[in-house]
């Protein structure tokens, strides 16, 4: 069952082969023996998920049900989940009882899903290591010496381990990506602008996009179908009409130009993982797809131009959290500007401070154009790159991350360092193209790779099978790490 | 250009966090590292090309200008680390 699709385990529900409260209690019962080794979840409440599972039998029992009802699926502690604690990985948040549903929570809570816990992640989603978060690091399961990446660490070691069938997560500039590869799982950022960022707590709102992680890309399909629609209370989503995202699995990858683009294939790119890529890519040859040398020649500014729009809108977003109307409030204070100032350099991480910093420098008073506008204007070149090479291919693959997974500690004192592990994933959140990985073997160590698969804009599906072609021959993403 | 210690306080103090002089110090050692990778994006000559704030260039919609919110002050507050009589309280601000 541990191994089960999403897909199986609907069949298995709807046959009555088991209940939505037994799924439920063998998950939770597997939660308790693993999560104090792998740090994955940050709350479970048994009882909230029980209560979702037996009304998810009622659903069935009726008849109405949808593929995902009666599913434990775990959140990303980033959804506000009402009734739930939702910290977003930080000690400002550590006594959130959310009171209200997120979207996507709503989407979830609609169709009859049962929430199994909320996952572990970087401080405000801002870190690729699980590192940052207030409540400990996550552990790799593919070797507990390792980070999962992040910021959805917690997410993908959920899956990567089996504690969960399928989980959430948010991607603002490799957040699903980075920790899929790392774990060994596959993850989709899609299009931004398809799933609703409402009750999604805030880090940078024109590049957060929320997604899901789990174990196949056919999976991945019956998530979206569930977390992409429009949402009037996000300004930013778009009004399309509905899709079926597992409508193009199955069909023949035959003459699908494939681009590779010469920036990415470079020396900062490890032999294991290039090895690996490359490997996945003469399966996509034999699969009947071509490739293209293309070349997105403004590559290399994507980190400058990311690290200065993402925290001026994170400096913009956090500035809500001033212990007056929820969150963390310092014990002591003497004013009014005392209690802002304590209350944050207290709630606040280290990382979640330095952004604060650099955000609020480049937005400050004759700094605006030089760092701002300048890097919206970048923006628009980065994105224009993948309009131009798009008129040569259909998809673009390479490496989701230059390494496989870290050690914990390695780069926790060097955030440069760390922000050089997203360089291949920030660009597609600039660009606000969708973007997935899923799993292409294995590196030194027995360390899992990802393959980074960049789709045009609005084609998930698309994608969604050329990752469910590779996984028809491959069997790479069902494999699971032994498990302690 | 370079960040002084001065900058990294007046910054500090724009963004209400409290910084002691040793972490001041420390993040204007990393923050001068970040500064120098954001310092590549000067180089290019950017005159003729519009800002980029949303990837489908959407614009915010309208809506009705009508009452869509309901009054769940109780439960709002119930979270709040100090209320009394409807009011979030917060230290004096007016002598």
């Amino acid at each position: 069952m541990l191994n089960s699709s999403l897909k199986q385990l609907s069949a298995l529900l709807a046959q009555k082969e088991i209940s939505s409260v037994e799924l439920t209690c063998e998950f939770l019962k597997r939660i308790k023996a693993l999560n104090p080794n792998y740090n994955a979840f940050i709350t479970i409440n048994e009882e909230m998920s029980l209560a979702q599972a037996r009304n998810a039998d009622a659903i069935i029992a009726s008849g109405d049900a949808h593929p995902l009802t009666g599913i434990p699926i775990a959140q990303k502690d980033i959804f506000c989940t009402k009734g739930w604690l939702t910290t977003c990985g930080s000690k400002m948040l550590s006594n959130f009882i959310s009171p209200y549903d997120a979207g996507v929570i709503e989407h979830f809570n609609k169709i009859g899903a049962v929430n199994i816990g909320k996952t572990n992640m970087d401080e405000f989603a801002m870190g690729s290591s699980n590192e940052t978060s207030f409540y400990g690091p996550v552990k790799n399961p593919w070797n507990i010496a390792t980070v999962p990446g992040g910021s959805s660490g917690g997410s993908a070691c959920a899956v990567a381990a089996r504690m969960a069938p399928a989980a959430t997560g948010t991607d603002t500039g490799g957040s699903i990506r980075q920790p899929a590869a790392l774990c060994g799982v596959s993850g989709i950022k899609p299009t931004y602008g398809l799933v609703s960022r409402y009750g999604m707590i805030a880090f940078a709102s024109s590049l957060d996009q929320g997604g899901p992680i789990a174990k196949s890309a056919a999976d991945l399909a019956l998530m979206l179908n569930v977390m992409v629609g429009f949402d009037p209370r996000d300004s930013t989503t778009l009004q399309r009409e509905k899709e079926d995202y597992t409508h193009d699995l199955g069909k023949p990858l035959d003459g699908l130009r494939i681009g590779l683009p010469r920036e990415y294939f470079v020396k900062e790119m490890s032999d294991d993982v290039a090895r690996a890529v490359e490997a996945a890519i003469t399966e996509y040859r034999k699969l009947g797809a071509k490739t293209v040398e293309i070349s997105l020649p403004n590559t290399k500014l994507s980190i400058p131009v990311y690290y200065v729009l993402a925290p001026a809108e994170a400096s913009s977003n956090l500035s809500r959290f001033d212990g007056v109307r929820y969150g963390y409030r310092a014990p002591k204070y003497t004013d009014l500007n005392d209690m802002y100032q304590k209350s944050r350099a207290q709630g606040f991480g280290a990382e979640v401070k330095r952004r604060i910093l650099i955000g609020t420098y480049v937005l400050s008073h004759g700094y605006y154009d030089a760092y701002y506008i300048q890097a919206q204007k970048l923006r628009r070149l980065i994105a224009q790159d993948f309009i131009e090479a798009f008129k040569q291919c259909d998809i673009i693959m390479g490496p989701t991350s230059p390494t496989t997974a870290f050690s914990l500690g390695e780069k926790s004192n060097d955030p440069l360092r760390m922000y050089l592990s997203d360089a291949y994933t920030i660009a597609t959140n600039l660009a606000g193209l969708p973007g997935m990985s899923i799993p292409a073997g294995f590196g030194n160590e027995g360390k899992p790779v990802g393959l980074h698969i960049i789709g045009n804009y609005f084609s998930e599906a698309q994608m969604l099978n050329v990752a469910y072609q590779y996984q028809q021959v491959m069997d790479w993403h069902a494999q699971m790490p032994f498990t302690q | 250009m370079s960040l002084s210690l001065d900058d990294v306080k007046r910054v500090a103090n724009l963004a209400r966090i409290e910084v002691g002089e040793d972490e001041a110090r420390a993040t204007l050692a990393q923050l001068t590292g970040i500064f120098s990778l954001i310092e590549q994006m000067q180089a290019v000559d950017t005159s003729a090309i519009k800002p980029m704030s949303h990837p489908q260039d959407a614009v915010q919609r309208l809506r009705d200008d009508v009452v869509t919110e309901t009054d769940q002050h109780k439960l709002f507050q119930s979270i709040a680390p100090q209320v009394e009589a409807r009011f979030y309280l917060v230290p004096k601000v007016i002598e």
